[in-house]
């Protein structure tokens, strides 16, 4: 049984889609500038993480001759700096979130959406980034002026840099939102979240350079996503790697980011037929 | 004969919902055995709905009205029966099925909370793919109809209740949807926005021959813009037909009105007294019985005037509602 339906508006899905993410993330820039003050407090606390850790290994770097396992003060400082970008880059729409969409009734609004979530979410995040990067120049200056990095990167590794650092929000955001896929089937999702957190935070080189670790570490992290949201993009531009090494890096992101997103298609499919809409 | 624009067909939801009782001992069991019981908030339900048609879904809270809308809409994965919308299976979520609907939740908000909501229905163009001429002038038409000028410039946190439930269905019709799905839309608001969000649906309604599925909890809502209702109470259809048919089914009585020369006349004898002021009286009498009861009044009372009404819709509903399961 049909009927005739009413004529839609037609354009180039491309156009058109092109057209969604720019809306979309000026949306999030004007959001983001309602909040002035808000951001700078904000951007001062992600701030607060990677200098506690500077200051330490600098400090260990000095005390131990000058530098650990190869590492100097200055690399430490090229080492946190960047960080502090690669974390902003790195925020996404998190996993615990998903249950406050869906209480809210805000994940039923965009279920009746011609357009896949995934897309706001990703859209919108990436907008937010404009803000965020903007407000972390002048501490970038201002921390360099006080740590001194040692940082001189090549063409290429600028440029391998700046594909990384989207690849590793990309990676984030599908991994993030597979594991919020599971507030579909359990209210404690939160505990998975924790578990990926803490897992992160060991062996992306968050909390220390992935170079200081064990080497089976190292080997470790090299086969799981989390290396590839944080150590890889910083080491592309501080590291001094291998050009061999920076595409092999790059590929790898790219398995790592189809991979997810087929994982994160297939949870999402299930999740909604699973779906009660208790919110609204 | 034009296909109907909602072919339901024995659909059904039900949900699995936990359950323990209370207290540490029974916490602790359901560490290891989880007991979930089924609810079945829609039941087997059939109906059509025209191109064109405003319907009116009546029941109580629980009644399974918003399980329906969300079946339809496709957010809800129906468990059992069927739906189609326009021709599409709701719950597939086809793009070209989802640019032609829209379903208004009162006391919901779907657009950007620190925005203006221009800034929201830009978004909505862009999701919709509505071309910048089309939207442009559906916009200011929706603005100028609702009556919402100024408003749309101011964030949309700082809107009063009613203020932000007009922006919202701004929003929510950009697009210019042929099927509405409004989820109790004037819920909260006072009685001079509810008028004008009723008048406004029926005047979209009118002029796009859009098709209106309408719960609401306010029978102005539903005598202003029905003239079929879908009664449904513990998942189960109870009625589908023309509003005015719903006394003459549930009803069991009819009012008459009578204006006495002789205002002190005893009236008891006739049926049950339920309004007396002076020389008129409001009696409610069995169904059965009114035409005799008339016939009575006027040859044993000096009548000046006589009256029969159905009883208030409101009555009639609250009958429906008491129904047993």
């Amino acid at each position: 049984m049909t009927v005739e339906a009413a004529p839609l508006p037609q354009a180039g899905r491309l156009r058109s889609f092109v057209d969604f993410y720019a809306t979309t993330m000026r949306t999030a820039v004007a959001t983001q500038f309602q909040y002035r003050a808000a951001n700078y407090f904000y951007m001062l606390g992600m701030v607060a993480e990677p200098v506690i850790y500077l200051v330490v290994w600098s400090a260990i770097a000095r005390s131990n001759g000058g530098n650990v396992n190869g590492i100097t003060a200055e690399g430490f400082a090229a080492y946190y700096i960047v960080w502090t970008l690669v974390r902003n880059m790195n925020i996404v729409f998190g996993a615990p979130f998903w249950e406050w969409r869906i209480r809210e009734g805000q994940f039923s609004g965009q279920l009746l959406r011609p357009m896949h979530p995934i897309h706001f979410d990703i859209a919108y995040f990436a907008g937010w980034k404009f803000v965020v990067i903007i407000l972390w120049i002048p501490i970038a200056v201002g921390l360099s002026l006080v740590f001194h990095p040692a940082l001189s990167p090549s063409a290429l590794e600028i440029a391998v840099f700046l594909v990384a650092i989207w690849g590793a929000y990309l990676l984030r955001t599908a991994v993030q939102e597979t594991i919020g896929m599971l507030n579909f089937w359990t209210t404690r999702g939160a505990a998975v979240f924790d578990l990926y957190m803490a897992s992160e935070l060991l062996l992306s080189g968050r909390l220390v350079p992935l170079k200081l670790m064990p080497e089976w570490v190292q080997t470790l992290a090299n086969f799981l996503p989390f290396k590839w949201t944080f150590g890889f993009p910083i080491e592309s531009l501080v590291g001094n790697m291998s050009t061999q090494s920076l595409l092999l890096g790059l590929a790898a992101q790219a398995l790592w980011i189809v991979g997810s997103f087929v994982v994160f298609r297939f949870a999402f499919r299930f999740a909604v037929r699973h779906y009660s809409a208790v919110g609204g | 004969m034009e296909q109907p624009v909602v072919h339901v067909g024995g659909l059904t939801k039900v949900f699995k919902v936990p359950e323990r009782e209370a207290g540490l001992r029974a916490a602790a069991k359901s560490l290891v055995r989880r007991r979930t019981r089924d609810v079945r908030a829609v039941e087997s339900i059939s109906f059509d709905v025209a191109r064109g048609e405003v319907v009116g879904f009546l029941g109580p809270n629980g009644a399974g009205k918003t399980t329906t809308l969300k079946m339809l809409s496709g957010l809800l994965y129906p468990s059992g029966g069927e739906a189609r919308v326009l021709g599409y299976v709701p719950s597939k979520r086809e793009r070209d099925f989802l640019r032609q609907i829209t379903l208004v939740m009162g006391n919901r908000n779907q657009l950007q909370w620190d925005l203006p909501a221009l800034d929201s229905f830009e978004l909505n163009r862009a999701i919709y793919r509505v071309p910048h001429e089309q939207f442009r002038s559906t916009r200011d038409e929706l603005v100028e109809l609702l009556e919402v000028g100024d408003l749309v410039r101011k964030p949309v946190r700082n809107l009063s209740l009613g203020e932000r439930m007009k922006v919202e269905i701004v929003g929510a019709l950009l697009h210019l949807p042929q099927v509405l799905f409004l989820d109790e839309p004037t819920i909260g608001l006072d009685v001079t926005m509810q008028k004008r969000i009723r008048a406004f649906v029926g005047e979209y309604n009118r002029k796009h021959g859009a098709t209106v599925l309408l719960t609401s909890h306010y029978m102005a809502d539903v005598e202003a813009l029905c003239r079929r209702v879908i009664v449904i109470h513990h998942g189960r259809i109870l009625f589908d037909g023309q509003l005015s048919a719903l006394g003459n089914e549930f009803a069991a009585y009819k009012t008459i009105g009578v204006v006495l020369e002789n205002g002190a006349a005893p009236l008891d004898a006739y049926g049950e007294l339920i309004h007396r002021d002076g020389d008129r009286a409001t009696l409610r009498v069995p169904k059965a019985e009114t035409s005799r009861v008339a016939a009575r009044l006027l040859s044993e009372q000096q009548v000046l005037d006589l009256t029969i009404e159905e009883p208030p819709i409101e009555d009639v509903i609250e009958l429906v509602f008491a129904q047993p399961q």
